[in-house]
C-alpha cells in the first residue's frame, strides 16, 4: 500500500495546460508591488490593466512570487466580479442593475442593450466589439439610469443615447 | 471666471463638453475667460451647472447643453446676464438654501485639488486644533459630539476611537471604508472627488487621536475619479507636510494609501473590507474580536466611513457642542441625504436629523421625475425597507426608522413611481444577496437563492399561501442567523414589500390599500 499514491500532476504540467501569456508583464507588476503588505488585489488590478484580463496561467507565477498557494490566488480572482479570466471585447459596457436605475427605466435599457448587441449580461457581442456587464451601482444615482463605457460614466441614459454610443463604439475596430 | 463642475455625475451628463464649448466660444469671440473646474453643489438635476461669480454671489445656469453655450455668451452670462437657463443666485435656490451644510460647505465652490482654497474655506483648522490637544481629549471631543458612524451601523464614533486608543499594540491602523455600494448613495463619492482634503484631514485626526501610524482608504473600483482625486490630494498633503513623518514638525507621523476594491458589495462590511485590504477573498470575519482590537493585519484598527471622518474636522474646529446642537434624540449632527431614483430634483441634501421623508421627497425632490404618483420609497440602500406613501411622515432618525424596521443606513433614498412591481423588487433583493453573498454562512449563501425561488413561485401562483409562510420562516432564519448585515437585512426589503404591497405578489391584502400621494 505504501506505493499507492495518487498520481499528482507536476507543476510544469499544470502550467502547460494554460495558453501562453506575457510573463514579463506580470513579472514587472510583481516587481512594482514587491514587499507591500496585502498586495494581491493591486497586483491583479495591474495585471488586468496590462493584459486586459488575468490569464489563468499567471496564477502560478503570482502565487510563487507572493508566497501564497495557487488555490488562494485563484480563490481571490474568482471571488471578485472585476477580474476576468478571459479577454473582453474591444469595449466594455457596464450597465447598472441596481434600484435607482431600476426606478428610472434601467431594466428596459438593459433589455435594449442586450437586443442591440445580441448577447446577454456577462457576454460579448458576436463581432467581438463589446462585452456587456452588469454593475451594481455606479454612484450616479441622481442621474439614473447610468452606464459606463470603457471607464467613462454616462448618466440619464436614454435608449437612443445608448444606441448612438454603441454604434460609435462598434465602428472603431 | 466661469465655474464648471468636474464631479463624475456632472461629467456623465456632459460637463466636459460644456467646458470645452465655453473655452472654444471664448476664443472665437476673443474674450479672456478663465474656466475653473469645481466640485458639484449636489444639485444634480441642474447639471451641467455653470456658475459665474458676480458681486452679488455666484449666478447659475443649468442644465446647460454645449449647443447653448453661444447663446449664453449672447446673453452676457459672463456678467450674470439673463438666459432661459438662468437660475439666479445659486445660494438662493430653495433646494440649497434650506440645507444645513457642515460637511458639504465647500461643495461646488472650490477646486477640489487646491489646498490653498481648502484652507481659505476653513480647511485644516480641525487638524490644527487636534494637534494642539492631547489625543485623549480629541477622542473626548468626538465622543461628546454624539457622532455615530454614517456607513449604516450608526455605532458611536467616539467609543470606537476610545477602544482603539486604549489598545496596546506595536502598530495601529485607520481604514476608511469608501466602498459605497448602496444603490441611491453618492455622498462618499462627492466627498472624495469634491473635497478629498476633508476626508484626509478627518483621517489624520482619527490617526492622531488613536495612535495609528498608517492608513488605508478602500475605494470601490466603480469610482475611478475618486481614486485619482485622493491620490493627488495625498501627494499634495505630503508635500505640504500634513502627511508623512513628523506632521507639521510635531511628533505625530502618519501616512496613508489608497486601495481599490474589485466589484464586491460585501467588501463594504468592515471585516470583509479588512480581508480584502490584506489581499484575500472578501469573506466576513467572526466578531469578536472587534476590528478595533484585532483588525487589519491583526492590529487595532479604526474602521470609519467616509462621511463619518468628513464630519470630524468641523467637530474639532467648532467644538462638540456646535455639532451636537444639530439633530434630534440620539441622532446628532447632520446627515447627507441622497435623493435618487425616480425623483424630479435628485441631489444631495445635508440636513440635521429629523427631516421627514415627505419633506425630502416632495419639498426638496419635487415628486417623481416621471410625474406619476410616488408609490414606494427605499431608504438605506438595497438592504433597506421599502416604505409606502402612508409612511412618508417618518422623520429621518436612526431610532424612528428602526421602529418601523427600516434604517437610515448611509442616507440614500430611492423613489419609485406607481409603475413599480414590488414583487420584482423583492425578488431582486434576494437575487442581489445571492450574487453578493461571501458564502461564509449558510442562511445568506443558500437562503438568498431559496428566497428568490420562493418569491418566484408565489408570483407564479404556485401554492401561494404555503410558499408565503415558508418565505416568512426563511426570512426569520436569515435575519437571526446570518453572520453580517447582508444576509441579516436582505429580508427587510422583502418583508416590507410583502407587508405594504401584498397585491403585487398576488397575495390578499392584510389592510386597507395604501393611498398614494
Amino acid at each position: 500500500m505504501k506505493d499507492a499514491v495518487l498520481p499528482r500532476p507536476s507543476r510544469r504540467r499544470v502550467e502547460a495546460d494554460h495558453p501562453p501569456y506575457d510573463v514579463t508583464a506580470v513579472a514587472a507588476v510583481l516587481e512594482r508591488w514587491a514587499g507591500t503588505p496585502g498586495n494581491l488585489l493591486p497586483v491583479l488590478h495591474d495585471v488586468q490593466a496590462a493584459l486586459g484580463h488575468v490569464p489563468p496561467g499567471c496564477v502560478a507565477q503570482i502565487a510563487r512570487a507572493l508566497n501564497r498557494s495557487r488555490a488562494e490566488v485563484h480563490g481571490v480572482i474568482s471571488f471578485y466580479h472585476d477580474f476576468r479570466r478571459q479577454p473582453a471585447g474591444r469595449h466594455v459596457l457596464k450597465v447598472c442593475q441596481a434600484e435607482s436605475c431600476q426606478a428610472t427605466g434601467g431594466r428596459a435599457l438593459t433589455a435594449r442593450l442586450e437586443q442591440l448587441l445580441g448577447c446577454g449580461l456577462g457576454e460579448t457581442s458576436a463581432d467581438g466589439a463589446v462585452t456587456l456587464e452588469a454593475v451594481y451601482c455606479l454612484g450616479n444615482c441622481a442621474c439614473s439610469p447610468a452606464m459606463m463605457l470603457d471607464g467613462r460614466l454616462f448618466g440619464r441614459v436614454t435608449e437612443a443615447a445608448a444606441e448612438r454610443l454603441l454604434a460609435e463604439a462598434r465602428q472603431d475596430a | 471666471m466661469v465655474c464648471v463642475p468636474r464631479d463624475s455625475t456632472a461629467l456623465s451628463v456632459g460637463a466636459d463638453a460644456v467646458a470645452a464649448a465655453i473655452a472654444a466660444e471664448a476664443v472665437r469671440r476673443g474674450l479672456p475667460v478663465e474656466i475653473k473646474r469645481t466640485s458639484s453643489r449636489g444639485l444634480f438635476w441642474l447639471e451641467p451647472l455653470v456658475e459665474v461669480p458676480t458681486a452679488a454671489g455666484a449666478v447659475g445656469y443649468g442644465p446647460v447643453e454645449p449647443e447653448e453655450v453661444p447663446g449664453l455668451f449672447e446673453a452676457g452670462f459672463l456678467q450674470g446676464g439673463r438666459h432661459s437657463r438662468s437660475l439666479g443666485p445659486v445660494a438662493q435656490i430653495p433646494f440649497l438654501a434650506r440645507q444645513e451644510r457642515l460637511i458639504f460647505g465647500r461643495a461646488g465652490v472650490t477646486d477640489p485639488q487646491s489646498l490653498a482654497e481648502y484652507q481659505a474655506h476653513g480647511g485644516l483648522a480641525g487638524l490644527r486644533r487636534a494637534l494642539s490637544m492631547a489625543p485623549a481629549a480629541v477622542v473626548d471631543e468626538v465622543h461628546a459630539s454624539g457622532l455615530r458612524g454614517r456607513g449604516g451601523a450608526a455605532f458611536p464614533t467616539g467609543i470606537k476611537w476610545r477602544t482603539v486608543a486604549g489598545a496596546q499594540a506595536p502598530c495601529k491602523y485607520v481604514a476608511v471604508n469608501a466602498d459605497e455600494g448602496d444603490s441611491g448613495t453618492y455622498s462618499d463619492r462627492m466627498v472624495m472627488e469634491g473635497d478629498p482634503f476633508l476626508l484626509l484631514e478627518g483621517m489624520a485626526i482619527a490617526a492622531y487621536a488613536t495612535g495609528a501610524s498608517h492608513g488605508y482608504i478602500y475605494v470601490r473600483s466603480e469610482y475611478p475619479h475618486a481614486v485619482a482625486a485622493l491620490e493627488a490630494a495625498l501627494a499634495t498633503l505630503r508635500a505640504a507636510g500634513w502627511y508623512g513623518a513628523r506632521v507639521q514638525g510635531s511628533d505625530f507621523s502618519f501616512d496613508a494609501e489608497v486601495r481599490v476594491g474589485a466589484g464586491a458589495y460585501i467588501c463594504g462590511e468592515e471585516t470583509a473590507m479588512i480581508e480584502s485590504i490584506e489581499g484575500k477573498r472578501g469573506m466576513i470575519r467572526y466578531k469578536p474580536p472587534l476590528p478595533a482590537l484585532k483588525g487589519l493585519f491583526g492590529m487595532p484598527t479604526v474602521v470609519n466611513n467616509v462621511v463619518s471622518l468628513a464630519s470630524v474636522p468641523a467637530i474639532l474646529d467648532r467644538g462638540a457642542q456646535f455639532y451636537a446642537d444639530y439633530g434630534m434624540g440620539r441622532s446628532r449632527g447632520t446627515l447627507p441625504i441622497q435623493l435618487a431614483g425616480n425623483v424630479k430634483r435628485a441631489g444631495l441634501v445635508e440636513k440635521a436629523f429629523g427631516v421627514t421623508l415627505r419633506e425630502l421627497i416632495e419639498d426638496f425632490g419635487g415628486g417623481t421625475r416621471s410625474g406619476r404618483p410616488v408609490r414606494a420609497v427605499q431608504v438605506g440602500g438595497p438592504l433597506g425597507a421599502y416604505f409606502d406613501a402612508s409612511l412618508l411622515d417618518l422623520p429621518l432618525d436612526y431610532e424612528a426608522l428602526a421602529q418601523h424596521k427600516g434604517m437610515a443606513g448611509h442616507g440614500g433614498i430611492v423613489v419609485f413611481d406607481d409603475t413599480v412591481d414590488m414583487a420584482e423588487q423583492a425578488r431582486y433583493a434576494m437575487a442581489f444577496c445571492a450574487i453578493e453573498s461571501c458564502g461564509k454562512c449558510t442562511p445568506c449563501r443558500v437562503g438568498s437563492t431559496r428566497g428568490r425561488e420562493l418569491i418566484e413561485r408565489i408570483v407564479r401562483g404556485e401554492r401561494p399561501r404555503e410558499n408565503h409562510a415558508q418565505l416568512l420562516k426563511l426570512c426569520d432564519v436569515m435575519e437571526n442567523a446570518s453572520l453580517c448585515a447582508l444576509g441579516g437585512m436582505a429580508p427587510w426589503p422583502v418583508l416590507s414589500a410583502l407587508k405594504y404591497f401584498p397585491e403585487d405578489f398576488g397575495l390578499p391584502s392584510e389592510r386597507q390599500p395604501a393611498h398614494v400621494v
